[in-house]
């Protein structure tokens, strides 16, 4: 049984040595077609290149797999939707609430977040801060990657690590100007030195009424060691209330230190209960799952990848408008391919009325040009990714040279997925193809009685 | 095979019958040409029917049109009219691309009908380099490729002199000949018509002016060709 149109290796076979035989005028073409797609990978691979960079920023700082927890009653990071979704208020952050958090499916620890305002003194100036405790746990992960010194020897040494912008503000240096400055630089002359935090101790006093939780606050200070300075922002999740100065956890929960909800837990008389928790999860794409359940529980929850949804809609108009400008270059070259095609037709006028009278149906010409039309396309496509990568390459080296000069990380702001390879060279032979629907109907119902007699 | 009927051109009315030899004479104009594309399938009569074994060509869809051009129907031109860009091989082989036959088996048949038309040799050169009285011959092994039912050929002998004109003539009887094939021949050479035609119908502005029967005088002489 045989079909309307001769086999397509057959017809892409004749497209080939047509092809060939205006070899000037089809390379031009197909070298329109090439810088349409390179304009189109180059555009794109530097809109997903920039995405990269800004989230591999924030899973640096290893906040992907973390999700922070307030009370509703806090304010915190609550939103409408929330609020009224929610009709239990008022449920207390409390350690009966940390132990139900930490049991949930996927969370690895929820740990009592230990953080408070002090002054940290250094080479007899003093500095204010936000201190946070880190677990141990934090160590390896890649919220230290790349610090300089070494994590805390153990959950409760007597130690500090400093992040890198706080570093400079106790070198005396202006910290926003400085914050590219290199970490190594900072960190030498703090390493092994000694601060001093200052302190308000909450001690536990007996009540005199037999209920309640009274207590008294103690003035203390604390001196320790600097182990590392890091580059990093692990907090930059909790914006301009994050901490520039990290202790071990536990030591820090030993320190017993005033924090602002002792104040509210007073007031209201209740059991003491925590500001806020870090929950950490095993998998970074359970975190919504989680989020949820914490939320149903009656708490608010913030993670970055709620930070992050906004990040990914810039992204994708970002992306939009360049893959728009890129493909118009395209657009223009598939108007060549249609120029290009149906001067061919003229050219083959007598050729194509040799097919018919012997024996081409209106499909094997038609699938001719179409074959063309494809070939050129997946020429063009080919020569354009390889094209656009190579302009990318250039791109990002004389990105590098001039972040370099001004002492600046280098960075990868260009990046080509094999998904961006393989579409943008479909996308061409799909545009070719679109291009080359015109001609080849027209060569398909050209009269075969006509085109012979010409000459 | 049934008898191909034919009606054609100005309300002419003419039958063919299988195996027949028929010359189509007339000066130019007369619309022998005309009658032969509409017997090929390349045009269709704006009234009146072209039956060809049974079924009417102007009834027909485009791509069953081109069915019947690519398997009853060989067509030899006056101008050869063979891609010049392909080399001998591949012109003779390009309706079994459209047939769909497979590479390996298109080159073996294309080198057979090559050799029945007595070209064993120079098949990947182009059409260019050859003489006229071999690319009739390629354009004739093209014409056989699908062992068509019919014929046709158009002033076959028209841009050749005449020793290579009888050569291609004794091989267009000797299809008719032996393997029964009908010929339809358009010529405005009386004489041509008269040596090899069964039958010599003659038009004149479209009209039938005369269809008569000829002993053609080199019968015996193709077939003492052909049994060689």
């Amino acid at each position: 049984m045989e079909g309307i149109a001769m086999k397509l290796y057959d017809a892409t076979e004749l497209a080939l040595r047509n092809l060939r035989e205006s070899l000037f005028r089809n390379s031009l073409t197909t070298i329109g077609i090439s810088v349409g797609v390179a304009s189109l990978v180059a555009m794109l691979s530097l809109g997903i290149g920039l995405q990269q960079l800004a989230s591999r920023r924030l899973q640096k700082a290893g906040l992907f797999n973390t999700i922070v927890v307030t009370s509703r009653r806090d304010g915190g990071f609550r939103d409408q939707r929330e609020e009224a979704s929610s009709p239990a208020e008022n449920v207390p952050l409390d350690e009966p609430a940390r132990q139900k958090i930490a049991k949930l499916s996927g969370v690895a620890e929820a740990y009592a977040d230990v953080r408070f305002t002090t002054d940290v003194l250094f080479n007899g100036s003093s500095h204010l801060t936000a201190v946070a405790g880190v677990p141990f746990s934090a160590k390896g992960s890649d919220a230290f990657d790349g610090m300089q010194g070494a994590f805390f020897s153990s959950d409760s040494a007597p130690e500090v690590i400093l992040q890198k912008s706080f570093a400079a503000e106790l070198l005396g240096k202006n910290p926003r100007l400085e914050t590219n400055e290199n970490v190594a630089d900072l960190a030498h002359p703090l390493l092994q030195k000694d601060v001093t935090i200052r302190y308000a101790e909450r001690v536990a006093a007996p009540s005199n009424t037999g209920e309640g939780s009274g207590y008294s606050v103690v003035s203390r200070q604390q001196t320790l060691k600097i182990v590392g300075v890091t580059d990093a922002d692990p907090e930059s999740i909790r914006g301009p209330g994050r901490a520039r100065v990290f202790l071990p956890l536990k030591l820090a929960q030993t320190l017993h230190v005033m924090q602002a909800s002792d104040l509210r837990d007073t007031a209201l008389s209740g059991p003491p209960t925590y500001p806020s928790l870090s929950v950490r999860v095993n998998d970074p794409s359970t975190v919504p799952a989680v989020e949820d359940a914490i939320k149903k529980m009656g708490f608010s929850a913030f993670s970055i990848a709620d930070a992050t949804r906004n990040m990914q809609q810039f992204f994708a108009v970002l992306d939009l408008f360049l893959g728009i400008f890129g493909s118009l270059a395209l657009a223009v070259a598939s108007i060549g391919i249609v120029n290009t095609l149906v001067m061919a037709i003229l050219e083959r006028r007598r050729e194509i009325g040799i097919m018919k009278a012997i024996g081409a149906s209106d499909a094997d010409v038609r699938g001719l040009f179409f074959a063309e039309a494809g070939a050129m396309g997946a020429l063009g496509g080919i020569v354009g990714v390889t094209l656009g990568w190579i302009i990318g390459h250039i791109i990002n080296f004389g990105t590098n040279i001039y972040l370099e000069r001004r002492h600046l990380a280098p960075a990868q702001i260009w990046y080509v997925p094999l998904w961006l390879v393989i579409s943008a060279i479909a996308f061409s032979i799909i545009v070719s193809l679109l291009a080359g629907l015109y001609p080849a109907a027209r060569a398909a119902r050209l009269d075969p009685v006509q085109a012979l007699r010409y000459e | 095979m049934g008898a191909a009927l034919v009606r054609a051109v100005d309300g002419v009315s003419i039958t063919i019958r299988a195996g027949e030899f028929v010359a189509l004479l007339g000066p130019s104009g007369s619309g022998k040409s005309s009658l032969l594309n509409l017997i090929a399938g390349l045009d269709r009569p704006t009234s009146g029917e072209v039956v060809v074994m049974g079924s009417d060509l102007a009834a027909l869809p485009r791509e069953n049109l081109a069915k019947y051009r690519l398997h009853t129907v060989g067509m030899v031109f006056q101008s050869f009219n063979l891609i010049p860009k392909m080399t001998v091989l591949e012109n003779v082989e390009l309706p079994l691309r459209f047939a769909e036959i497979d590479r390996n088996q298109r080159v073996a048949r294309a080198r057979q009908a090559l050799e029945r038309v007595g070209l064993g040799q120079r098949l990947n050169h182009r059409p260019m380099e050859l003489s006229g009285g071999e690319q009739q011959r390629v354009s004739l092994a093209r014409a056989l490729i699908n062992n068509p039912t019919l014929l046709l050929a158009d002033e076959p002998t028209g841009n050749l002199d005449s020793r290579t004109g009888s050569e291609i003539m004794d091989l267009i009887c000797g299809f008719n000949n032996s393997l029964g094939m009908t010929i339809v021949m358009v010529t405005h050479e009386q004489a041509l018509a008269q040596k090899y035609a069964s039958r010599m119908i003659h038009l004149a502005d479209g009209k039938l002016v005369d269809d008569l029967p000829n002993h053609p005088a080199a019968r015996m002489d193709a077939q003492w060709k052909g049994s060689q």
